[in-house]
């Protein structure tokens, strides 16, 4: 009789953590609904690229003879060379612009260290195969530098000469990954690791070779990879400098020209993924175990050393020349976009702001759609992210990871392989109408939030990770629900962080192009990046096309301003700021 | 057999004369004099912010100071860049290299000096032996508990048989059970190694327990050099006292002269003071928690001085009893040996402070 009056209470008592150990049911809804999408907007067209590279044309069975005729065709191999060539020499060019801005305004007293770091983010604000139209002008055969070259000296330097053309554009835009990370990694390193070297009797180079350098290695090496990857994937830069022996080049002609049923665009698609899959693999592995973020208590970072006169003018030289060529882009574009003509001349004959009014006029389509489709696939990237950070870092629910593992995967997925794997599996699609699936806008907007939901998500996770648990165990324990304490209590608190995600996937999705570029089947459903890319491939089309680039620029640089004063002023509200 | 060899060069002195150091308007140390004798484990102990980490950097040459200079065995070291000095400074946050093991992080400074590779690993297991941390020479020092840590960054530096060693809190990080282990270790290494060695803390205890002599500073300014017995029973201001230990501090005004003579605390108690004792001008009354005893009310203190109090608080805190007393408006900590059986002072009770004229200090601020 005594023992069940004591085991009542007790059963009671053990319920709740029962209850927080599983999870309600409104969580597992959530996880389900959360893998049904991921599973149909990136599962299922990246498994239908793999299921046709895999099987014989036309029947169901496995074959390999798909890879067979991949590597016997002299123009593949030649493609998978090239695109090797191209993402490594682009590496090697990307680090020889970051390496010295990032050591010089991290090491030394420098003036506009802020301006050096804040303009080295400028080129990834524009797709790159915009900057290419624009470097063409500047440095192509016949662009301003060479045909003053050929003026003053009498020869010319084939900067954009085919290959080295793709290396050219690429590693100017893509530069700050390395810039970023590098000086991210370079700024983390403890004063005291420094010093305790100096105190050991190490100096100048040697103490750079054995101490400063290992140290900022891992993120000279994130950087890199990311570089190298974002090379090896893209699509439209090549194209728009008439190279086409490279592999995304490749798998896009195959698909447009051929048609969604020839093999040998998915056979590339999954050659793309492995090397992604590699490239990003290699860079995990190399960075294992070396979190050197060595900080400690907020102190500061390498002692900065004040130039002497020499040094000052080389660092300031060389400071200026490469930003000069990476703002080049830029100069070009602006110029191009009031420009009538420009041709042959080191400046245009005349300008005008014909390009602008009509870029406002008739093609302001292009400028509605990108909005609408970037704030869309932006705001189903936040409410993914912080529904799936939410699930991971705060219920105890089985296979949570697997949300965030398959969300991260898209980080591998090149952005043509998206394209062709949602052409092949929605276009057989149809609504009770008779239009495909693949053909509606819609469309383009998963793609293109499938595409940058790593980068919310990891925004939400950041954020979230920062609240302490009792934050919301204080709003339970006042009686809030689980519901209502994410509404009233960990939303607000983690604003800052989703409107940093929501900038990222929005900016980046705004100018995005590997993907969407096989699924607009209508000019009237074009985001800007395909308006941009159309202008561009006609000489005629390059006035208004760069006025459309300079709105493009415009538009996300104001977004992200506006967004960082945003963080800034809510941040200063709760106090959290320094 | 791994002898711990001591210094084959004599220890030597450390000398700072005249140092001052600003950074901006911040005046951070003010004419700073010191002398440190060779083979003297000596200690910069003040509150944070009082510069004892500041002159600690000078020394190792991380700052510049100034005016002044420092001497190390009578040479002025004041224009050598950090890693020409030979003095070996172990760091607060140990400041191991991640990305090299134990034993590669131990042999950097020899590597750096040219010795030789089989030297080199000579001497790194001799260093790791003399930490006991010989078997852990291949771990990185992420793998390694804080105590760990803490060896192996003592044993890095006196791996290049410096001249002078700075340890800069070295303690810090550790919790408080290492705290005194390690404590003792360190006191062991230096007296092996006969080495000047200077230790920074804002920790008295750890000061009073490994150091031969201690620079107490406060806001910039040497207040008092002494071995912790001379500072703790000779304090030379108000500081010093409070600082190190409880101190019970009463102000008051010396009024009358001779034999009249006598102080009147705040709150209207007046203690005769005997004519042969001089006293600083705008002194106050200090003495120490365990030199008073409390008696009952009206006791007579004999030819000590007896004050009347309130009990305000007690504190049982095992081997003595701590009461809060209030002498006039001044709350005075008064401890008393616990005897089980023995009546306490209840709260609220009339009592007396009793004191004998030696446990009596005068100091101005």
């Amino acid at each position: 009789m005594t023992a069940i009056p004591t085991a009542i209470p007790t059963a009671t008592s053990t319920l709740p953590r029962a209850r927080r150990l599983s999870a309600t049911p409104g969580q597992i809804a959530l996880a389900l609904a959360i893998a049904a999408f991921l599973l149909l907007f990136l599962g299922l067209p990246v498994g239908t690229v793999l299921y046709v590279a895999f099987t014989e044309k036309g029947t169901s069975n496995f074959t390999l003879v798909n890879f067979y005729d991949f590597v016997r065709t002299e123009l593949f191999m030649r493609s998978l060379w090239n695109s090797f060539y191209v993402s490594a020499m682009s590496v090697v060019w990307a680090s020889v612009f970051a390496l010295p801005l990032a050591y010089l305004t991290t090491r030394f007293v420098f003036r506009g260290a802020m301006l050096v770091q804040t303009l080295g983010f400028l080129p990834l604000i524009m797709p790159p195969f915009v900057g290419a139209v624009a470097m063409q002008l500047f440095f192509g055969r016949n662009g301003s530098i060479n045909l003053l070259l050929d003026d003053w000296f009498g020869f010319k330097i084939g900067f954009m000469e085919g290959l080295n053309g793709v290396i050219f554009v690429q590693s100017v835009h893509y530069f700050p990954f390395i810039l970023i990370n590098l000086s991210a990694a370079l700024r983390n390193i403890d004063r005291a690791m420094e010093e305790a070297a100096q105190n050991l009797g190490s100096s100048g180079f040697r103490l750079f070779r054995r101490i400063v350098f290992p140290l900022a290695l891992p993120g000279y090496l994130a950087g890199a990879s990311l570089v190298f990857v974002k090379v090896f994937d893209d699509l439209a830069t090549p194209l728009l400098l008439n190279v086409k022996d490279m592999l995304a080049p490749q798998a896009y002609l195959r698909v447009t020209s051929i048609g969604i049923a020839d093999p040998m665009g998915y056979v590339i698609s999954v050659v793309l993924i492995v090397a992604s899959v590699i490239a990003m693999w290699l860079s995990a592995l190399a960075l294992k175990g070396r979190d050197y973020a060595t900080t400690q208590r907020g102190g500061g970072g390498l002692a900065r050393r004040v130039m002497t006169p020499w040094e000052a003018v080389l660092g300031y030289g060389v400071v200026i020349l490469i930003l000069g060529l990476v703002l080049a882009p830029h100069l070009g574009l602006l110029l191009l976009s009031f420009a009538t003509i420009w041709s042959f001349s080191p400046l245009p004959d005349a300008f005008t702001t014909a390009h602008y009014a009509r870029v406002f006029g008739e093609s302001s389509v292009y400028i509605t759609n990108t909005l609408i489709y970037a704030t869309l696939a932006g705001g189903i990237d936040i409410v993914l992210g912080v529904a799936i950070a939410y699930l991971v870092l705060r219920t105890k629910l089985i296979g949570r990871e697997w949300l965030d593992w398959a969300a991260s995967a898209a980080l591998a997925i090149p952005g043509v392989v998206l394209g062709i794997g949602y052409l092949r599996t929605f276009y057989g699609v149809t609504l009770p109408d008779g239009t495909p699936l693949a053909s509606l806008w819609i469309t383009i907007v998963l793609a293109l939030a499938i595409r940058r939901l790593p980068y919310a998500l990891r925004a939400c996770y950041a954020a979230l990770q920062q609240i302490s648990v009792s934050l919301e165990e204080a709003a339970e324990n006042l009686g809030a629900t689980k519901a209502r304490t994410v509404r009233r209590v960990v939303v607000p608190l983690m604003a800052g962080g989703i409107l940093a995600g929501f900038v990222t996937s929005f900016s980046t999705a705004a100018v995005e192009l590997s993907a969407t570029l096989m699924l607009v089947q209508s000019n009237s459903d074009a985001p800007l990046a395909f308006g941009l890319y159309v202008f561009m491939q006609s000489a005629a089309g390059r006035g208004p096309g760069a006025a459309l680039g300079v709105v493009a620029v415009l538009l996300v640089a104001l977004c992200t301003f506006i967004s960082h004063l945003i963080i800034e002023r809510s941040q200063k509200a709760k106090g959290m700021g320094h | 057999m791994n002898a711990i060899a001591p210094l084959t060069t004599p220890a030597v002195s450390v000398d700072i004369e005249g140092v001052n150091l600003s950074y901006g308007d911040n005046h951070v140390l003010k004419t700073v004099d010191l002398s440190i004798r060779p083979g003297e484990f000596f200690a910069f102990l003040g509150p944070s912010g009082c510069g004892k980490t500041t002159l600690l950097r000078l020394i190792a040459g991380f700052n510049q100071a100034d005016t002044g200079r420092v001497l190390i065995g009578g040479k002025d070291i004041s224009g050598l860049p950090p890693w020409k000095r030979d003095v070996g400074m172990v760091f607060q946050s140990y400041a191991l290299w991640p990305h090299m093991s134990v034993a590669r992080n131990v042999a950097f400074g020899l590597e750096e000096r040219g010795v030789g590779r089989a030297e080199v690993d000579r001497r790194v297991a001799v260093a790791l032996d003399l930490v006991g941390l010989g078997h852990l020479a291949g771990r990185r020092p992420s793998q390694l508990s804080g105590g760990q840590q803490q060896r192996v960054a003592v044993a890095r530096t006196v791996a290049v048989e410096p001249k002078v060693l700075l340890l800069d809190e070295p303690l810090s990080n550790l919790d408080a059970k290492m705290r005194v282990q390690v404590r003792r270790e360190l006191r062991d290494l230096q007296q092996r190694l006969g080495l000047t060695t200077i230790f920074v803390t804002h920790d008295q205890e750890e000061a009073n327990t490994i150091c031969d002599r201690i620079a107490v500073m406060n806001d910039g300014v040497v207040q008092q050099v002494g071995t912790p017995m001379e500072l703790y029973e000779r304090p030379a201001n108000l500081f010093v006292a409070s600082f190190l230990g409880t101190a019970n501090i009463l102000d008051g005004t010396v009024v009358g002269t001779g034999g009249e003579r006598h102080f009147a605390i705040k709150g209207g108690i007046k203690l005769p003071i005997s004519a042969d004792i001089t006293i600083p001008d705008g002194a106050k009354l200090v003495f120490r928690p365990q030199h008073a005893a409390l008696t009952g009310p009206a006791a007579s203190a004999g030819d000590g001085l007896a004050l009347p109090c309130v009990v305000a608080h007690r504190e049982f805190l095992g081997a003595s009893v701590r009461y809060g007393v209030r002498v006039g408006e001044t709350e005075v900590a008064v401890d008393t040996p616990f005897q089980s059986g023995r009546d306490l002072h209840e709260i609220g009770a009339d009592a007396t402070v009793t004191l004998s004229p030696h446990a009596l200090i005068w100091l101005a601020d």
